[in-house]
């Protein structure tokens, strides 16, 4: 999500307080609620522990140190502070949250219950291989799932999100290209409208990034692509669906000229919940593409982690994942975990252990439930919802780009031009009718950009719901109360906050005032 | 299927009112060829809650949980007991499924929290600010050499050889792509490379982990001097962070990078991940910090609340001049941290790393007596055990019984002779008495001979 271009500074004239004013601040079922260190008592802790043995220190002559400056609260205290700030939260849970490209949707319970069995979550990752059997199965499982689903040979499993994943797939192709000898291939292809963690992982590979404009059409043409093709072109970075919500018909046609051209295909996989089961990036030529199993797979987003990025590998690049990896061995399977066991020439080691095992229960979980029908009427469904919404609101907002999207349906600002109301001022009035706003001003292709993907998930009369209010909103916008806008949210523990200043001058951590 | 809730009516309505006459056509964009019409092979039609349940325990079943028997396992990753109201509070739907804080008037919650566990991990490392955490302590262990770079326009960095081997390997491959120069040491089980040598004019930053790999504690002050002296920087890693309960703070001994793995704080073993890497550094450096930051503004009312800040630094505004890849981080798993720490407060978490200290002298005591080698003079809560013959095969075998001796050194180092016979065994506040007895026991017999 992207949040350029935005204005951040509030409004003098907006700054009215709707308060009429409580003795403690509070407003009902809303607190304002002092940070951990404002409710110090010092001295009270919210564990008790035994009583440590009588021993003679060993620290190596370093000494204990003191005065840290925590502070000291019960567990009825704690309990309510982090119960209190929860309601200052939206979350999936509590209403419809349709940010493009983030897919926020259900995530179900039974995968939470699964992931903290013992058997998953208290086994050390350094234990006897003889002692995580099962652990190693459910990878191996979990594997075998995401190449089925992708039609791909291989697949690295520890990379921890995305961005990690996009990380893994390039280094991958910058090893397979060093085996080849190649190593003047030094540029990589992103298009415009591609997620800014796209062009920063190019370059935290060593690459450079060359962009490749869109069409007027929202896809990226393979002429374009031609255009750019060289013989220090590493690979192509291409999301699909596209970040536009449109899937890229020429996809195969630009497969085959960069391979043709000797580089190869890396695909961001950030939409590849549009076309589970129903689309296999294999049959697209696709050499790596990560899967966010926090948006496809439903492994909850957590306030912005932990995720997890699995790398789906051709067979050109598979010899060089890295390690550690699952391997079928004669006494059950084992991990591999140094160069010298491994058949291939693994480019190295992304994380610290095996990847992210909590994610992968889940994940497994989510595809067994839903099953091989599920999986693919997710998808549709999702690309269904999309289309509902876009369908609905284009008489009223404005599309760049015409037809049907897949799973995001995304809008621009022309509608709202000459109404003094921008991009920014709509989501903050749609946090008032109780929605989570859309992921706005991202692309960066289309002005003002709207990117709502509503998700399977959502009911029917939810997003009736949701279209109401947007057209509603649309309708007051057109009417000339750009006032309604400006003051909005009016309903939040706060109003707008100040951005700019915050930047200016960061505080960026509690200090004790001075006494 | 119980989480799709649309009907074939709602699905006949939606497409009359798109317009379209299937749902196929919505996928007219997708080339014939690649439009996959048959089954997923292999995989069978949707489940209940019982049936996934059932498969899923079967494998869990097939595992032996590190609580269920005597436990000595740490390196990187260490059994602490978390407070219940740490996971029942972490589950409310409010926190588990909001995304990355970017509308800071629906996300207060998020926000403030992160404030105050930025403040937590400034606190105990003892430094001025820190993020809002990264993927765990290995790619923080990149990401500071990396920030080292950019801080000291050097490309030279010189890693300790008590410093994990996972991190090393994370950060040469993180770094290699880039051309860093790495200097590494070779393995220090016993604690006495002498890293201030390896220091010249071309040296960005000295990676140094207190305790070691082995173990092994030290003042780091006169090695920071040696850096600052040479305009190098001094990082600093801990992949205990319990220790900063007891040992004097790597801020306090002149580290300007500090990262971590907090995974002891509030997160379970979860073989190997998600895990959370904790980042730290000095005011001066802020703006060459890799990943998320909150800070703290006013709303159009004048009251204090909390926004995303600097994300100048960020991909998804500088793209390709980002100073990190980093996008999601692990923002649950530092909910976890900073709940578990609040309970914890200053009378708990120095009691919390002063009981693991204690108890980790307790079985090296019980040990000496019984004669078997503790390789260390100085520790925290893990040691090293210098065992006849092969430490792997030790391990391998009683893990049988069950118990978790330790990590032997050779999963680390295979084939290195001179550190075969070497076992980390860790101890936290979960290690009883009857757990320590069972270990010396089992080492006993094996020191005298025995053949159990």
């Amino acid at each position: 999500m992207n949040t350029q271009g935005r204005k951040t500074t509030p409004d003098a004239e907006t700054a009215a307080g709707t308060d009429v004013g409580t003795y403690t601040g509070n407003r009902g079922l809303v607190h304002e609620e002092p940070l951990i260190f404002e409710l110090d008592n010092p001295g009270v802790t919210g564990v008790d522990l035994e009583a440590a043995p009588a021993v003679t220190s060993r620290l190596g002559g370093l000494k204990a140190r003191a005065g840290i400056g925590l502070p000291g609260l019960s567990e009825p205290t704690v309990v309510r502070h982090y119960t209190r700030l929860s309601q200052k939260n939206f979350g999936i849970d509590s209403t419809m949250y349709p940010l493009g490209s983030c897919t926020m949707k259900h995530n179900p319970r039974l995968n939470e219950k699964l992931a903290r069995l013992a058997g998953f979550s208290d086994i050390h990752p350094m234990q006897p291989q003889s002692t995580v059997q099962g652990a190693l199965e459910l990878i191996d499982q979990l594997a075998h799932w995401l190449k089925t689903l992708t039609g791909m040979p291989a697949v690295a499993m520890s990379p921890a999100a995305g961005a990690h994943g996009e990380l893994c797939g390039l280094m991958a192709i910058r090893a397979a290209l060093q085996a080849r000898g190649e190593t003047g291939r030094t540029r990589v292809l992103v298009p415009e409208s591609a997620h800014g963690t796209n062009p920063a992982t190019a370059a935290f590979c060593g690459f450079t990034v060359d962009a490749i404009p869109a069409e007027a059409n929202g896809r990226v043409s393979v002429e374009a692509v031609k255009a750019k093709l060289g013989p220090d072109v590493a690979c192509i970075m291409l999301t699909n669906p596209n970040t536009c919500g449109l899937f890229e018909p020429q996809v195969k046609e630009i497969a085959d000229a960069v391979h043709a051209a000797g580089g190869y295909f890396y695909c961001d996989g950030a939409n590849y919940n549009a076309i589970v089961g129903r689309v296999r990036p294999a049959d697209l030529g696709v050499d790596a593409m990560h899967i966010n199993l926090h948006k496809t797979f439903s492994t909850p987003h957590g306030g912005g982690g932990p995720g997890s990025g699995p790398v789906v590998l051709s067979d050109a690049l598979a010899p060089y994942a890295p390690l550690p990896y699952v391997v079928h061995g004669a006494d059950g399977l084992r991990l591999v975990e140094h160069a010298a066991d491994a058949e291939g020439r693994p480019f190295g080691r992304m994380k610290a252990f095996h990847g992210q095992m909590g994610m992968f229960v889940r994940a497994l979980a989510y595809i067994l439930s839903h099953g091989a029908d599920g999986l693919r009427q997710a998808s549709s469904d999702a690309v269904l919802n999309a289309n509902y919404v876009k369908a609905r609101l284009q008489d009223v907002m404005s599309v760049p780009f015409d037809g049907y999207c897949m799973h995001e349906a995304l809008f621009d600002d022309r509608f709202l031009k000459d109404t003094g109301v921008t991009t920014l001022d709509f989501a903050k009035a749609m946090i008032d009718e109780g929605f989570h706003p859309m992921t706005m001003y991202f692309p960066l292709v289309v002005h003002g950009a709207f990117l709502i993907e509503p998700t399977e998930t959502e009911p029917k009369a939810t997003l009736d719901q949701f279209i109401g209010a947007m057209r509603h909103l649309a309708g007051k916008a057109k009417a000339g109360d750009a006032a309604h806008f400006l003051a909005a949210p009016r309903y939040t523990p706060r109003r707008r906050l100040d951005e700019t200043g915050a930047a200016r001058k960061p505080v960026l951590r509690w200090t004790p005032p001075a006494a | 299927m119980r989480y799709l809730p649309l009907t074939e009516a709602d699905r006949r309505e939606m497409l009359a009112a798109i317009g379209a006459p299937s749902v196929d056509a919505l996928f007219g964009d997708v080339p014939l060829a690649a439009r996959l019409d048959q089954p997923i092979a292999g995989l069978a039609p949707h489940q209940g809650e019982l049936q996934v349940e059932r498969a899923l325990s079967r494998l869990a079943a097939r595992n032996v949980p590190a609580g269920s028997c005597p436990s000595f396992l740490g390196a990187g990753a260490y059994r602490h007991h978390v407070p219940a109201a740490v996971d029942q509070l972490l589950t409310r739907g409010e926190f588990l499924t909001s995304y990355t804080p970017y509308q800071p008037e629906v996300t207060q919650g998020t926000l403030q929290y992160l404030f105050e566990f930025q403040t937590q991990v400034a606190l105990i490392t003892g430094m001025d600010v820190a993020n809002a955490s990264m993927y765990d302590g290995a790619t923080a262990c990149a990401e500071a050499v990396l920030m080292a770079n950019r801080v000291t326009r050097r490309n030279r960095a010189v890693l300790s050889g008590g410093l994990h081997p996972h991190y090393r390997e994370v950060t040469a491959t993180t770094t290699g792509v880039l051309g860093v120069d790495l200097v590494t040491l070779p393995a220090d089980p016993k604690g006495i490379e002498d890293l201030t040598a390896a220091i010249d004019d071309k040296t960005s930053c000295v990676v140094v982990q207190n305790p070691t790999l082995f173990g092994h504690v030290a003042d780091l002050t006169p090695l920071a001097e040696a850096c600052h002296a040479k305009g190098a920087l001094l990082v600093v890693v801990v992949t205990e962070v319990v220790s900063l309960g007891l040992m004097p703070s790597p801020g306090s001994m002149g580290a300007d990078i500090v990262v971590a793995e907090g995974q002891s704080i509030g997160n379970g073993l979860n073989f190997g991940g998600p895990y959370l890497g904790l980042f730290a550094t000095r005011d001066k450096f802020v703006r060459q910090l890799p990943g998320r930051l909150c800070g703290e503004t006013v709303d159009a009312d004048g009251k204090r609340g909390f926004v995303l800040t600097l994300s100048t630094r960020e991909q998804h505004i500088r793209r390709e001049k980002a100073t990190s890849n980093i996008c999601t981080n692990s923002g649950l798993c530092a909910l976890a941290f900073t709940m578990h720490l609040s309970l914890l407060g200053e009378v708990g978490f120095t009691g919390l790393a002063q009981l693991n200290h204690a108890k980790a002298v307790q079985l090296a005591d019980k040990l000496a007596a019984a004669g078997v080698t503790v390789a260390n003079d100085g520790f925290f809560n893990e040691f090293t055990v210098k065992v006849d013959g092969d430490a792997a095969a030790l391990v391998d075998r009683l893990a049988d019984e069950p118990l978790l001796a330790g990590v032997p050194v050779s999963r680390f180092y295979p084939g290195q002779a001179d550190l075969a016979g070497l076992l980390l065994v860790a101890v936290t506040e979960t290690t009883t008495e009857d757990d320590m007895d069972a270990l010396v026991n089992a080492l006993k017999d094996l020191a005298l001979g025995g053949t159990k």
